[in-house]
């Protein structure tokens, strides 16, 4: 069963520096870390202790809130450190990783003679759940609730964002399996949404709604599917994963342990050689960005996610739990003269036909951070409409985060949109509109107040 | 980039902790008009447009341009000819720029001195939206109005149109149609009548500027002028707003960049023809048999719904409701016009009108997504019992 999803609004920027399709093994990491700022509105409570020695699959912390969900350690090591900062919040944990990985027979697990809940405490004892988010609030999923439905999206359409046709290339049997057990957890449907027109194996998955989906950004995202789906509802849960964080789940049960490897995009203009590598989540940085070519001199900003909704990290920071896709771009702390003209500094595209780019739909960019402007007030209307493929106001919808007023919030379809969603009305805005971090502050709201 | 370096050195004072840190609103005001800032992105989106605020009003200001030199050119030529003078083309241009560059002058000054003045008070950097109003007052006004006048206008659109709101994007009404009303209420005389609309008119005999729209309210149907006359707009009137091909010029550039509301200007132009037809059919006086056609193409309407009702902060904000607004002000443009002979000018009463109900139309619209919504969630709720 399948079904066709066209999106019209919306905006595909074409930027250099795509990752080519070369996957390469990055050298086994020396230290990885566990950042709890990956993990939304978590408080780690730690289990561990520095110069601890651990085991794959050992408990690093769990969530205060909820101690079944469990974060687990994805290498042999000892914890090196516990960083805090003010008030003694940890900010991020680091292992250093066995020169020595113990061999782990592999043992498969029969998931289909464990009902529901014996497969869910199998994830959560696991340290697999964190890879389970839930809609709306876009936050790790509380393992109580029967979600009315799963999504996947196997696609990206971020400039410049990994592809996930070639990271399950050889993963194909873990994201099958992944799948099944997903089943398991829900009574409503598994919704796997793939690029119309690109040949998979994924519409030859049975017991699986497959949708094709053609348009421009933010058709990949996967809160845009879920809307032209099956919308969400005030009260209603959603499951989502990643495709790769499908068959890391699929390779719990096939291999019977925790063993979350990551490929990674390395991917913009300032990248020498922007390719794909095969590492482990929450591996350092440094070595795979020197691999790719990276001139650390340069004044360039490394980002933890696509250019659109990541996060800025340091070159000797770490990848994070979730992304796939680590981007480069140059940093834009100049001054351009007159750079307001319309028709100057063409070499930023733009929304509006005030710039020349317009006249070369196909010429890719290398952009900086500039922010080619400043804040203001809102004065233009329409223009976020035009990159907002959803139903719903945006505009007011923002408004409203802004004053928090949560009835209102609530009837504009806040339990429909993630702040990825909002990233193209970053980007275009004329008056600079931090409609992001609006956003979460406007679902963090939801969350304390109605929950 | 030793300008940069210069200005860097003169920002010193400005900066936190300094002793004009105050005044930092105003210095960079300046120095973003200069050079765009070498802010980066902190939050949210880590590339971003190339279009701001500053790009978006220079574009209107584009826009504006060519009824601007043609209102120019008009204002001088309404004088000659009027006068039987002898004149070439380069007189007409000098005539008017000296009644119209004193204005735009004034208009500025008192605009952005007032926006300065608010930014410094309140906090914030200067908005960019006063570059548009600055301009457009004069161009809506008579030519012959006092140049006192025209800043007394300002202060008050400016002060009370926009900033007793709370500053640029929250203000409900048009503040250049705001601008305009209070001179139109406030002094009367300078601002309708036989002798406003060429300038020297009231000082001497014997010209006759009445505007189209005002021989036909007085029930007069010889007109002087033709059809082409009014396109072109080689016709009296407020200084910019008689051209109805520079104002398609302009409609043509905001509409192209993307920066003005094509939806408001074509629902417009449609409300205005059909009212027009329908009074056509009607023709019970000189104003209502006035072609439909001419309609659009006399008084302001051209440059209302181009430049004044697309104003994204007073119009309505939705797509649906911007099919209304325009719509709307079309109808009432023309219903005003034909049913007030007192106010032979509908298209400024018809869009502030519009501008307070705007708010009310989005209402409506915005309603209707919400109750599709809860709609939506009852029938899913009924499915699942």
């Amino acid at each position: 069963m399948s079904n066709d999803i066209r999106i019209k609004n919306g905006l595909t920027i074409n930027l250099k520096g795509a990752a080519k399709n070369i996957v390469k093994n990055a050298p086994y990491p020396k230290s990885i870390s566990l950042n709890p700022s990956d993990f939304h509105l978590i408080i780690p409570k730690m289990v561990v202790k520095i110069d601890q020695k651990i085991n794959i699959g050992d408990v690093i912390f769990y969530s205060k809130k909820d101690e079944r969900i469990k974060f687990c350690s994805p290498v042999d090591g000892t914890i090196r450190e516990i960083v805090r900062g003010a008030k003694r919040k940890i900010i991020e944990i680091i292992i250093d990783v066995d020169k020595n990985q113990k061999n782990v027979e592999p043992k498969i697990i029969d998931f289909e003679i464990l009902n529901e809940k014996e497969i869910k405490n199998f994830i959560l004892n696991s340290g697999c759940w964190p890879f389970i988010k839930q809609r709306p609030y876009d936050i790790i999923a509380n393992p109580s609730d029967k979600p009315k439905s799963i999504f996947v999206s196997t696609f990206n359409s971020a400039p410049i964002s990994a592809d996930f046709q070639i990271i399950l290339d050889d993963q194909k049997e873990e994201f099958k399996t992944g799948l099944k057990v997903l089943s398991k957890l829900t009574d409503g449907e598994i919704n796997i949404c793939v690029k119309k027109d690109i040949p998979t194996f994924i519409n030859k998955i049975n017991n699986i709604k497959v949708h094709f989906v053609s348009g421009p950004h933010p058709s990949g995202n996967v809160g845009v599917q879920i809307h032209h789906i099956n919308p969400i509802n005030q009260g209603e849960r959603v499951w989502i994963l990643g495709p790769e964080d499908v068959a890391i789940l699929g390779r719990l049960f096939l291999k019977g342990t925790y063993n979350p490897i990551r490929t990674l995009a390395i991917s913009g203009a300032p990248v020498k050689n922007p390719q794909y590598y095969k590492t482990i989540v929450g591996s350092e940085l440094s070595e795979i960005i020197n691999d790719a070519g990276i001139d650390l001199n340069d004044s360039l900003r490394i980002i933890n996610g696509d250019v659109l909704s990541g996060v800025k990290v340091e070159p000797d920071n770490y990848i994070g739990f979730y992304n796939n896709t680590v981007s480069v771009l140059r940093e834009g702390n100049n001054y351009r003269m007159f750079g307001w003209v319309p028709f100057i500094n063409n070499e930023v595209p733009s929304i509006y036909k005030t710039s020349f780019s317009w006249l070369f739909p196909n010429k890719k960019y290398d952009l900086d951070t500039n922010l080619n402007g400043e804040e203001r007030a809102f004065v233009v209307t329409g223009e976020m409409e035009k990159v907002f493929p959803m139903d719903i106001f945006p505009m007011q919808l923002l408004k409203e985060c802004m004053v928090g007023n949560i009835d209102k919030m609530e009837n504009l379809g806040i339990y429909e949109v993630a702040p990825e969603d909002f990233s193209l009305i970053d980007y275009s805005s004329s008056s600079k509109i931090e409609a992001q971090y609006i956003i979460r502050k406007g679902l963090d709201l939801m969350i304390e107040e109605v929950g | 980039m030793n300008i940069r370096k210069t200005i860097d050195k003169l920002k010193k004072p400005f900066n936190k902790g300094e002793k004009w840190e105050r005044l930092a609103p105003a210095f960079n005001a300046l120095d973003t008009f200069l050079f765009v800032p070498k802010h980066t992105t902190k939050y949210g989106a880590h590339i971003r447009d190339a279009v701001d605020l500053k790009r978006t009003m220079i574009t209107v200001i584009i826009a504006l341009l060519p009824a601007l030199f043609y209102g120019i050119y008009n204002t001088g030529y309404q004088y000659y000819s009027q006068l039987d003078l002898e004149y070439n083309t380069l007189d007409l241009f000098i005539h008017g720029s000296l009644k119209i560059v004193p204005m735009i002058a004034v208009s500025y000054i008192v605009g952005l001195a007032i926006e300065f003045a608010f930014a410094v008070f309140r906090g914030h950097e200067v908005n960019e939206g006063y570059l548009v109003t600055g301009l457009l007052i004069p161009m809506i006004m008579p030519v012959d109005i006092p140049l006192w006048m025209v800043g007394l206008s300002v202060a008050f659109a400016v002060i009370i149109g926009k900033e007793a709101f709370g500053g640029t994007g929250m203000n409900i009404l048009n503040p250049a149609l705001t601008a305009r009303a209070f001179a139109f209420f406030a002094y009367p005389t300078y601002m309708s009548g036989n002798q406003v609309w060429v300038s020297e008119a009231s000082n001497i005999d014997g010209v006759s500027g009445e505007t189209i729209l005002g021989v036909l309210a007085s029930g007069e149907s010889s007109l002087n002028y033709d059809p082409l006359q009014m396109f072109m707009g080689s016709i009296p009137g407020s200084i910019a707003e008689t051209s109805t091909l520079m104002v398609i010029i302009g409609a043509f550039i905001l509409i192209y960049t993307g920066v003005g509301s094509w939806r408001i200007m074509v629902s417009g132009v449609i409300g205005a023809a059909i009212m027009g037809l329908l009074f056509n059919l009607w023709g019970a006086n000189e104003l209502m048999s006035f072609s439909w056609i001419n309609q659009m193409m006399v008084g302001g309407f051209a440059f209302g719904i181009v430049f004044m009702a697309t104003d994204p902060v007073s119009a309505t904000q939705t797509v649906k409701g911007k099919w209304i607004y325009g719509f709307l002000i079309g109808i009432f443009c023309i219903l005003i016009r034909v049913f007030n002979p007192a106010y032979p000018e509908g298209v400024m009463l018809a869009i502030l009108l519009m501008n307070v109900f705007a708010p009310t139309i989005d209402h409506y619209v915005i309603e209707a997504n919400i109750k599709r919504r809860k709609k939506r969630m009852i029938k899913t709720a009924l499915n699942i019992a």
